[in-house]
């Protein structure tokens, strides 16, 4: 079986083709192109443009990359929700266009939870509790009676949309989070931060705020450093109450700024001292990837949920929860 | 040391104080987190959960006696309650004695709400009754607020719990009732509940 997924939610317009082989993914090719706003955080129309532009090119490469031939393909996947409206309907288009063109059927999947699966496929987890950070979401989420969960969730701000709003007004390019890391490496100094967690959900624009204020007092490299050791404390913190409570013994990271070297190492120093396991795919498929869709949607319709055309809209605030997990 | 539990963020084990049966639970350092952070944010809480404890007793709940806190260790002595979980045994005993601590149960958790405090992880497994009095134990997710939204969260919570854990669908009714009865403003965070449980995602292990 091989499935053709479509990854459209923000700044990303990415194509993944995945063939199940032996039970295993074995991903064809994945390719992607990254919106990068000249000034200022990302324009969802702007960004949708771009996809547009961006797309009948990857598409031709990805098809070559993956050596097989485009009737070949058993499945259309594509992200549903949730996500930036122009974004998310381009892609939803790309995939309604592909699948009546070559007459392929279609499944929605949620981007989150294709964040999980493909992690699932990649490493050796099993049953794992996902820390999910990314721009806009920030979620740490675990299976349990037929759904994946969400155990705890930013109240307010994504942390990644955290990271790029400071980079941002200390003069630094999208995506700022790299730049901070590289910068936090030098720092030295740690200026305390508000410190935000409520049970299991954590908030972040206190601590931006402060940051920010911090950009005319101290130098950058020590609130680099301090932003990070307070925001990822706080995230591993919650992250590990998920693991008590689901009493899941094995945590997986998601999202691009699961690439961040200081947060890999916070999380797996806490699996290791409660003597859990740590996973993490490579950065590749820890950013927004076609990939990850292709990947869930093929498990998708193996367990029978292919969709109707009318039944692809998207879902702007598709909650993670809402999914029936039918192929676990 | 005989440790007790060992949850995410603390250690709870049995040792004596001056003769006494105690309890101690003592934040442990966390070894992912810079010192600085790890040292304010333990010191904090066990503050924090002291002073919550005190002021729930102060508004008539049971709540343990605090005999010493040590600050520098991040720990908190207080009494040994020699009693039973009421999870262990709400199930087991005649409906007259269930609905008597299901009203107690009410009340307190009214009193504690209308004192704004939360106590943020109420469960059955988190109460105990000895000597016919009812306690509430592990403040250690709670806070001070009087916001309709942390008192409803607070009360969904027990809710889920009763549903997991207990299969006598009166049990909750007759603690809605008592909260209702000593509570003023419980319509308002009765409504917040049902909201909440529409969000569908506080689902959390309740044992």
């Amino acid at each position: 079986m091989i499935c053709l997924g479509i990854e459209g939610t923000a700044h990303t317009i990415g194509i993944g083709i995945v063939a199940k082989e032996d039970e295993k993914c074995r991903v064809l090719a994945n390719v992607s192109k990254m919106y990068k706003p000249e000034k200022g955080g990302i324009h969802p129309r702007e960004a949708a443009n771009h996809h547009v532009k961006q797309f009948p090119s990857i598409l031709k490469k990805s098809i070559e990359k993956s050596g097989v031939a485009i009737e070949e393909i058993d499945v259309i996947a594509f992200s549903i929700g949730p996500g930036l409206g122009p974004c998310l309907r381009t892609a939803a288009t790309a995939a309604r266009s592909l699948a009546l063109l070559l007459k392929k059927p279609i499944v929605g999947v949620n981007h989150c939870i294709a964040h999980l699966e493909i992690g699932r496929a990649l490493t050796k987890c099993s049953d794992p509790v996902l820390l999910y950070v990314s721009g806009g979401n920030t979620q740490v989420i675990a299976f349990m009676a037929g759904r994946y969960r969400v155990f705890g969730e930013t109240l307010d701000i994504g942390i990644g949309n955290c990271l790029d709003k400071f980079g941002r007004e200390a003069g630094m390019p999208f995506p700022a989070g790299p730049i901070i890391e590289r910068r936090a490496k030098e720092g030295r100094k740690y200026i305390p931060l508000p410190y935000s967690v409520k049970g299991m959900d954590v908030a972040f624009s206190g601590i931006l705020t402060a940051a920010i204020h911090m950009l005319k007092k101290e130098n950058i490299e020590d609130i680099c450093y301090s932003l990070q050791e307070t925001c990822f404390s706080m995230l591993t913190e919650i992250t590990e109450r998920a693991m008590a409570h689901t009493e899941k013994e094995e945590v997986l990271l998601g999202g691009g700024v699961a690439c961040n070297k200081r947060l890999q190492e916070m999380v797996r120093i806490m699996a290791e001292e409660r003597g859990g396991k740590f996973f993490c795919p490579p950065n590749e498929f820890l950013v927004d990837n076609g990939a990850m869709i292709a990947w869930t949607g093929l498990l998708m319709y193996e367990s029978g949920m292919e969709m109707r055309i009318e039944e692809t809209k998207v879902r702007q605030n598709f909650r993670t929860d809402e999914v029936e997990v039918k192929w676990r | 040391m005989e440790i007790i539990r060992r949850g995410a963020e603390a250690i709870i084990y049995r040792g004596e104080w001056r003769g006494r049966k105690v309890v101690i639970k003592k934040r442990v350092s966390k070894k992912y987190r810079i010192k600085e952070i790890d040292e304010i944010i333990r010191e904090q809480r066990t503050k924090r959960e002291a002073m919550l404890m005190m002021a729930a007793r102060a508004a008539g709940v049971g709540v343990p006696i605090i005999y010493d806190l040590r600050i520098k260790e991040k720990e908190i002595v207080m009494q040994y309650l020699d009693g039973e979980r009421i999870k262990d045994v709400i199930d087991k005993r005649g409906d007259e004695w269930k609905k008597r601590v299901c009203i107690e149960i009410g009340r307190a958790i009214a009193n504690m709400h209308k004192n704004n405090i939360i106590h943020g992880d109420i469960t059955t497994s988190n109460m105990i009754w000895m000597n016919n009095k009812l306690y509430f134990i592990d403040f250690g997710l709670g806070m001070k607020s009087g916001e309709d939204e942390d008192r409803g969260v607070d009360l969904h919570l027990l809710m889920e719990a009763f549903k997991a854990a207990h299969e006598d669908e009166r049990l909750f009714g007759w603690v809605i009732e008592s909260y209702k009865e000593n509570f003023d403003g419980a319509e308002n965070v009765i409504k917040k509940v049902e909201e909440i449980a529409k969000r569908g995602r506080y689902m959390r292990r309740v044992s």
